[in-house]
């Protein structure tokens, strides 16, 4: 009883705190938002039992990724003379991605099955034991590609990252 | 389970104060510390000895106006400090700070919360340690506090890497990411130091740059930044930036003697065939005994060896630090298996 | 060995927020209560040494710190992969070694790389 009153209270405060992140002038506090909403997200990977996927959660999403989003906030200059002007193109674009985003969304929930989720609650599988398991066994071949996808990540931001500098 | 509940009230609470306590008198042991190995005399003219330095101090900061600038982010430059301190307290819960004891039939433990991702938390808390120093500095709109925070900041990323890759090889030791269990495997035999004193250096260095401590204090150092981050605080905001320094340097300790020095085990605890109760008094006497050394031990590097230079910095997290704790895991790896610990 | 984790053993944490989030809300309205407030214009100025101030802090700075958060993105997310693998080290035995040995190796390359480049070099 408590885990639903939990999870329609998590729900709540990630939504509302994601339109935050929309409708906030101030790009700071839309970071400081999204961290909001990162933690309920990860308050529900809890009721879930993925304790794993949950401190992953914080960790890399709020721990590390938003650091990486404040650096890029504070290196554009946030001068009111100088913010940039978006133009009516660009505007277009975000809306036709955004559309495709939320299209893509609804299809992909239309189609899942609700009974299929109510199964993979309260097993064990999200303990952090158990995820290793399968993942260093059934799973060994996307593990080792994602360290190649790593080699290309940490490649392309040198490389950047380096034009920048000279 | 109402019962426990407010039992585990009451150790948060407990937890909190005693943090509070020992960072008040940390502040306090620093100036001393300092004045005895400058050969000085310290703060003596509050109390004997000078024992009430430390409420003196408090109530300097409460006291004192509080400045927040005009072209400063106003709740953002609010946010900053809170920040920091909510992330200085909040590991406290987990560290196993005794074993158990009885208390009407009734066995409690002194660690609040044996979660079983333990380590996990703890890294997640002090990814979090970041912010409240990055959104102070900005916030603050004042050259010298977006620089410090600046360098504060990217230090702090950079350690946190080999921290956590240090602790890896500790976890292939151990099995397991609770700290309660790993505590408890120290209970017989050596600590894990004896096994890890490569990852115990590491381990030392990255929390001495998590803290922000001398030598790696780049953040505020006063000679080219005024005041780094914190230079445009005032009262008790500013009292909470060096407040959460100590509170994080008391963790820290604590959290370094439960991975690598057994925690609040001592020799031959057993054979002293003490009553249980009585056994817990003591681990937890001892466990704090441990705890005031490594805070001692911060004190006395920082009064001791000068500041590295930012690009010294770097180089030791990325270049020397991040291929060493990989090396760690290697070398832990490989005589595991070779001493056939694994299958 | 296995330890089963409820909800509730994470209710703690909470508690401790909150004792936490307390005490600094109360802290912080008392020291602006208490304090004296004397507001001047050249107290409300941002320090610069003394002299008057030049512009704000909103300026750009070096992409060295954007590059070091980036590779700080990358690594940190591979240092929580190996905890699951750290965790069950003793279980997966030798293959998993061999796994997670040529996973590092991949990134090992990717550190040279980065190394090589001077990516990291602060002079």
């Amino acid at each position: 009883m408590i885990t639903q009153y939990l999870f329609y209270f998590l729900s709540f405060v990630a939504i509302f705190s994601a339109l935050l992140v929309v409708f906030s002038k101030n790009p700071v506090h839309s970071v400081l938002y999204l961290i909001i909403t990162f933690f309920s997200i990860a308050g529900h990977y809890f009721l879930l039992n993925a304790q794993f996927l949950a401190a992953v959660h914080i960790i890399v999403y709020a721990g590390a990724i938003m650091v990486l989003f404040l650096y890029v906030i504070m290196m554009l200059n946030l001068n009111k003379e100088t913010e940039p002007h978006k133009s009516t193109m660009s505007k277009f674009a975000a809306i036709i991605a955004g559309g495709l985003m939320m299209l893509s969304l609804v299809a992909v929930l239309r189609g899942a099955e609700v009974n299929q989720m109510k199964a993979s609650v309260n097993n064990n599988i999200g303990l952090t034991q158990n995820l290793g398991k399968v993942l260093f066994n059934e799973y060994i071949l996307p593990f080792e590609v994602s360290a190649i996808l790593f080699l290309a990540a940490m490649v392309g931001a040198v490389y950047l990252g380096k034009k920048q500098l000279d | 389970m109402t019962g426990y509940i407010i039992y585990q009230i009451i150790l948060v609470v407990a937890i909190f104060t005693v943090s509070l306590v020992v960072a008040l008198y940390a502040t306090y042991g620093e100036r001393k510390i300092a004045a005895i190995l400058q050969d000085r005399v310290g703060p003596n003219r509050a109390g004997p000895f000078g024992i009430l330095q430390p409420f003196a101090d408090g109530i300097k900061m409460f006291t004192k106006e509080e400045i927040i600038p005009e072209t400063a982010n106003g709740w953002l430059f609010i946010i900053g400090p809170c920040i920091a301190m909510l992330t200085a307290c909040m590991t406290g819960v987990i560290i196993p700070w005794g074993g158990t004891f009885e208390l009407g039939g009734t066995v409690y433990s002194l660690q609040v919360t044996d979660i079983n991702i333990g380590i996990l938390y703890l890294f997640a808390v002090v990814s979090f340690g970041v912010y409240g120093i990055m959104i102070g500095g900005w916030a603050s709109n004042n050259k010298f506090s977006l620089l410090g925070a600046l360098r504060a900041s990217s230090q702090m990323i950079s350690y946190e890497i080999a921290m956590g890759m240090s602790i890896i090889a500790l976890v292939m030791m151990t099995g397991t990411l609770s700290l309660g269990e790993i505590v408890k495997q120290q209970d017989d035999g050596y600590c894990n130091f004896v096994y890890q004193p490569l990852g115990f250096l590491i381990f030392l260095i990255c929390a001495f740059a998590e803290t922000n401590r001398a030598p790696f204090d780049m953040a505020e150092c006063e000679t080219e930044l005024v005041g780094g981050y914190h230079t445009e605080y005032s009262s008790m905001k500013l009292g909470f930036y060096l407040f959460a320094e100590y509170i994080n340097m008391f963790i820290s300790s604590a959290v370094i003697v439960s991975f690598y020095f057994g925690g609040y085990n001592f020799p031959f605890q057993h054979e002293l065939g003490l009553s249980g109760n009585l056994l817990t008094v003591i681990q937890t006497i001892v466990f704090f005994g441990k705890i005031f050394f490594f805070i001692f031990f911060f004190m006395w590097i920082r009064w001791t060896i000068p500041r590295f230079r930012y690009d010294q910095l770097m180089k030791l997290g990325w270049k020397v630090l991040l291929p060493l704790s990989m090396a760690n895991i290697v070398i832990t790896g490989l005589v595991m298996w070779l001493t056939g610990k694994i299958n | 060995m296995q330890v089963q984790n409820s909800l509730s053993d994470y209710l703690p944490i909470f508690f401790m927020f909150v004792v936490a989030v307390g005490f600094i809300v109360v802290t912080m309205l008392a020291t602006h209560w208490i304090g004296p407030k004397k507001k001047t214009e050249k107290k409300l100025e941002s320090f610069e040494c003394g002299i008057e101030s030049q512009g704000n802090a909103r300026i750009p700075f070096s992409v060295k710190y954007f590059l070091v958060a980036i590779l700080f993105v990358l690594f940190d997310v591979e240092v929580i992969f190996m905890y699951p693998w750290a965790v069950n080290f003793k279980e997966l035995g030798l293959t998993g070694l061999i796994e997670m040995f040529s996973f590092m190796a991949i990134l090992l390359t990717g550190f040279f790389y980065i190394i090589k480049k001077g990516a990291l070099n602060w002079e």
